[in-house]
């Protein structure tokens, strides 16, 4: 088990200090494929690193077990860093080095027997899908094949928990698939702890099972993927989760009516078009500005943003009607407004 | 007929060929014997210098303390920026102290070392520090001490920029090799010197110039050859 506690982390810059993370606390479980996700800047390298003491957290701690990290002596934090290893967005393999070779790194770092470290690198490159490619460079690889080496050289060590920094940003979609599926099958046959740094919302979608979404260095959610996803609360996580109503809200509609954002929560709205039927029923032409649902068992999951044309009796009447609708909330988009001009 | 054509008239020239057969054999092993070990000693104590320069840095993976890379540098750029004529007659005591005497060819290992090092040492930093620091970071997430980080991943990864650089160390030794002759040393920056300057014979001097050159493209392709070859990013 990982907890965060308290973990904040600041930096000094030409600008000033600045505040990478703040009060952070999280617990991964044991098995977790735990999602971290944010936009970039929002502090998720910064937090994944220091789950490995890559960054010595300013303020607040990070415990393994229960064993506090950051108390450690050098030698203790080396043997913790082969209990908790890592796979980067660039591969970063060693490009003088066979794949063989690579694979073995970790193990000769402990001085483990040659032997030994090849047998299992060997075994490796087989869990990996690999096994011809022992001799050869990883310059002759593509992507994907270098991410597959890099996870295996990761694996050698039998580490229990595994940090994916960005692991498939840099790889095409049907590649990132098969890296997520090896992540997946490594986890169920293993019980590998994964914690997996992201800004693409479709790979925690993919194979986590919690998430966290960071924001300027804060957690602004936390929990079951499928909760957070059909029932996101942050702004920060309805826009990665609907990425597609940022466009709509900043458009914001002809301007001669009023906006509403209506949010779906669990509605099942396939038996009663809402729209439709409310143009029908109370005579309101509601322009669609942006849409963006997401279907979980039969129920819909989502925003939408409309404009009521008219003055305020039409608005009212449009409350009313939507008010009778289960499980659909309306926001007066005035309200939005006023936030941007905040920002 | 002017003077230079003189110079390379067929008796001349027949001249030059008898020193040629007579005295380049010694000159050109003296000159490849100092290069090669100027060369050597030089990477001997500026290959560590320069990992030095790298690891000890700010943002290394061993800061050292601030003044005293502030000192390191100052003296790297010192010997830098002597000339390394001045630098021969500066280093003279030093140079009896190691070899007994000042002059000849292994005295002259003496001050090319001394110039050498520092350049060599900025070159292995340079060549260090084209280093993707992912790389570095990698071998610290995988527990890596500072010595295996070194030895494991950044002299290995460096070994195609290190061995382009080297070459240009001894590409550039050579040349030096050629003034230290001249300067009590011996070789063909000798030969050059005691035929073409000091007694007119500008033929000998042309074809010690040929030598040198000849020698360096020897080096330079074999060293650009021998860089390509280890270098496993090229596809084959």
């Amino acid at each position: 088990m990982i907890e965060l506690r308290n973990l904040s982390k600041s930096f000094i810059t030409a600008d000033g200090p600045v505040d990478a993370l703040k009060h952070v606390n999280l617990t991964v479980n044991d098995g977790d494929i735990y999602g971290i996700i944010g936009m970039s800047g929002a502090g998720k390298s910064t937090l994944v690193r220091c789950i490995n003491m890559l960054e010595r957290p300013t303020e607040g701690s990070v415990l393994l077990d229960g064993r506090d990290l950051g108390a450690m002596s050098k030698k203790q934090m080396q043997e913790v860093r082969r209990e908790v290893t890592m796979i980067f967005q660039s591969f970063n393999l060693l490009m003088q080095s066979t794949c063989l070779q690579n694979i073995m790194f970790p193990l000769k770092l402990m001085h483990a027997p040659k032997a030994q470290a090849e047998a299992r690198a060997r075994e490796l490159l087989e869990t990996v899908g690999l096994p011809d490619k022992a001799n050869v460079y990883p310059a002759q690889l593509s992507g994907g094949q270098q991410q597959r080496i890099a996870i295996a050289r990761a694996l050698a060590t039998n580490p229990r928990v595994l940090l994916c920094d960005e692991a498939t940003s840099a790889l095409d979609p049907k590649t990132t698939q098969s890296i997520l599926e090896l992540i997946r099958q490594i986890n169920r046959d293993t019980g590998i702890t994964v914690i997996v740094i992201t800004h693409q919302m479709s790979v925690v979608q993919e194979i986590c099972n919690r998430v966290a979404i960071l924001e300027n260095g804060v957690v602004v959610e936390e929990g079951d993927v499928s909760q957070v996803f059909s029932q996101p609360r942050a702004t920060a996580t309805r826009a990665l989760v609907f990425p597609e109503m940022a466009n709509a809200e900043s458009q914001g509609g002809s301007g001669y009516g009023q906006l509403l954002r209506l949010v779906f929560e669990g509605s099942i709205t396939i038996d009663k078009p809402l729209i439709a039927s409310m143009a029908i029923e109370c005579g309101i032409a509601a322009n669609i500005l942006g849409a963006s649902t997401r279907t979980v068992g039969k129920r819909e999951y989502g925003y939408m943003l409309i404009e009521i044309p008219g003055g305020p009796d039409e608005l009212a009447k449009a409350l009313k009607y939507i008010s009778t609708v289960d499980n659909v909330a309306v926001q007066v988009e005035a309200e939005y407004r006023s936030k941007e001009a905040e920002a | 007929m002017n003077q230079f054509a003189l110079a390379f008239a067929p008796d001349k020239l027949e001249e030059a060929w008898h020193v040629f057969l007579t005295e380049f054999p010694q000159g050109l092993w003296e000159t490849l014997y100092v290069t090669l070990l100027s060369t050597f000693f030089a990477i001997l104590l500026g290959l560590p210098l320069g990992i030095l320069l790298v690891t000890g840095d700010e943002k290394g993976i061993r800061p050292l303390p601030k003044p005293l890379m502030k000192v390191i540098n100052v003296i790297i750029n010192f010997l830098r920026s002597v000339p390394f004529l001045i630098l021969m007659v500066m280093v003279i005591p030093l140079t009896r102290v190691i070899v007994g005497t000042s002059i000849g060819s292994v005295a002259s290992i003496v001050p090319l070392v001394v110039a050498a090092f520092p350049f060599v040492a900025r070159l292995v930093e340079s060549s260090l520090r084209e280093l993707d620091p992912n790389i570095i970071e990698m071998a610290q997430s995988m527990g890596s001490s500072t010595m295996q980080i070194i030895f494991r991943v950044m002299l290995p990864e460096s070994v195609p920029s290190l061995v382009t650089n080297f070459t240009l160390a001894i590409t550039t030794i050579l040349g030096y090799t050629a003034m230290s002759g001249a300067m009590g040393g011996g070789g063909l920056g000798k030969i050059a010197i005691n035929y073409g300057y000091s007694r007119y014979k500008y033929a000998v001097l042309y074809l010690a110039v040929i030598v040198l050159v000849l020698l360096v493209q020897v080096f330079q392709s074999v060293g650009t050859h021998l860089s390509a070859r280890l270098d496993k990013r090229i596809k084959k």
